[in-house]
């Protein structure tokens, strides 16, 4: 038996399937992944992202450690509430997570990933060896994810006028607390909607309460082919400790200026920048039948295989396969994925693949 | 467990059979089988008029999830497949037992039917 959130027995009473994620028993879908994501896409659908580790950095340095721990700058933050995307790196510039960064009064929140919460704690934990500053991991924190068009209208009539009028006032990728909640306008979906934080004990009501104003649950299934669609990476398919950031799509992320500013893994992406990246991160498109996976080999002459597919699925939006891959850099508007020891024509595009419902890339 | 009707017999890859008495089987995936692979998105299907022997990939069902072989459970011909799949493939897992069955085999041996699982050998396998 893997670690259950509080909301594990509302997932077997919703007939989810339930799946190992690292090492959480998670509902993979309820029925139909299909359906659930068509749901986020068209009106409104919730997640239990309850296994995603919340730690709080508090203290008289916390602006200076995260400033040298991540590869973004927490100084873009110029109030409480915006919120930062950034890769947590090693020496070498490789990928130990990604996270999200909220600016919080005393501090910032920071989300990163379940699977590799053991690691990142004992990295967050050493680099905080030399600041003055506190970590508070916070597991007593539930976590649901309401997503769609319809979302944050539905949501509403479920909140307190506190909770409301705080919801209210978040402008896209901004978070506020508000009292033991915390309600973030983000998400890992491509849609508006909120994620929120509350505490473990609320969590079963809540979700009763929001499926009651019209929105069902969906699963980790759907949550992984509408973030593919939208052009988020997943850690551990996309990028890695020997990954660099330069290579997995996330240069925007790196915030070179000022150039006083020190980070871990700052001089291993120079060098690699000054000479030259040499694989490029792109979205692919299979315009004929037949669906791309992970891990698939990709060429750029259909002869040797020189890249490799990181996330491949079916798009229930676009109906036809799409696909993240890291190829080298040469390359042009056409590659060859080996499927199922074919090479098969795909088209390179620039990603994200749907934004708010709708087909983007050209 | 899922449902595993008597009337057809099975092999271990999930393929279920369906012998029609005139020399003909009808063939298809198991709810087992659908349940397993999730939402299925595109059905590639054999040519009619192939020659295949047990046990040779002729079809893939590729789901949200993974891409899977259907293997042919007996030797023969391929005399008729189901090109509903092709424009729905959503029906496998509907009706996995009915509506959604992939192709039919003209039998070159009839003996090998005996080899093929009974429903309960075949529920065997599932757990």
């Amino acid at each position: 038996m893997g670690n259950r959130t509080p909301l594990y027995d509302a997932h077997l009473a919703a007939d989810a399937k339930i799946v190992d994620f690292g090492g959480w028993d998670m509902p993979i879908h309820y029925g139909s992944q299909i359906k659930e994501h068509n749901l986020v896409r068209e009106d409104a659908g919730m997640f239990d992202v309850s296994h995603m580790t919340v730690v709080d950095v508090t203290g008289p340095q916390a602006r200076d450690y995260l400033r040298y721990l991540i590869a973004n700058d927490v100084d873009k933050l110029t109030v409480d509430g915006k919120a930062l995307y950034s890769g947590m790196l090693n020496e070498q510039g490789g990928v130990i997570d990604d996270l999200i960064v909220y600016r919080m009064d005393p501090g910032y929140r920071v989300v990163v990933n379940c699977a590799t919460r053991e690691k990142d704690l004992a990295w967050m934990g050493k680099v905080a060896e030399k600041f003055d500053m506190t970590l508070t991991e916070q597991p007593q924190l539930a976590m649901i994810a309401v997503q769609g068009p319809n979302a944050i209208a539905k949501t509403m009539t479920v909140l307190n006028p506190a909770q409301q009028a705080v919801a209210k006032g978040l402008a896209v990728f901004q978070g506020l607390p508000c009292g033991e909640w915390f309600i973030g306008r983000t998400g890992y979906t491509g849609e508006d909607g909120f994620e929120i934080m509350l505490p473990a004990g609320e969590a079963v009501a809540v979700w009763d309460a929001l499926r009651a104003a019209g929105i069902e649950p969906a699963g980790l299934g759907a949550r992984d082919t509408l973030r593919l669609e939208a052009g988020m990476n997943l850690y551990g398919n996309d990028m890695d400790e020997t990954i660099s950031p330069w290579e997995a799509g996330m240069g925007w992320t790196i915030a070179l200026n000022p150039a006083e500013r020190d980070f871990i893994g700052r001089k291993a992406l120079e060098a690699q920048k000054a000479a030259g990246v040499a694989r490029k991160f792109v979205g692919l498109v299979l315009e004929t039948r037949g669906v791309m996976r992970g891990h698939q080999a990709v060429s750029l002459d259909g002869v040797n295989a020189d890249g490799e597919i990181t996330s491949g699925t079916f798009s229930p939006t676009l109906q036809l396969s799409i696909a993240m891959a890291r190829v080298p850099a040469n390359v042009g508007d056409t590659v060859y994925v080996d499927m199922r020891g074919k090479y098969v024509a795909a088209r390179v595009v620039k990603m994200p693949f749907v934004r708010n419902g709708q087909k983007v890339y050209q | 467990m899922s449902n595993i009707p008597a009337n057809l017999q099975y092999v271990a890859s999930h393929e279920w059979i369906r012998n029609e008495g005139d020399g003909t089987v009808t063939v298809g995936i198991t709810e087992f089988a659908q349940d397993q692979l999730g939402d299925v998105v595109f059905v590639e299907l054999p040519e009619v008029g192939a020659t295949v022997s047990a046990g040779d990939s002729v079809a893939v069902v590729e789901s949200v999830k993974a891409a899977s072989d259907i293997y042919a459970p007996v030797s023969g011909e391929i005399v008729a497949i189901n090109e509903a799949l092709v424009d729905a493939p959503e029906g496998v897992n509907a009706d996995p037992f009915g509506a959604a069955w992939f192709f039919k085999i003209k039998l070159s041996n009839a003996a090998e039917l005996d080899g093929l699982l009974s429903a309960d050998a075949y529920a065997a396998e599932c757990e």
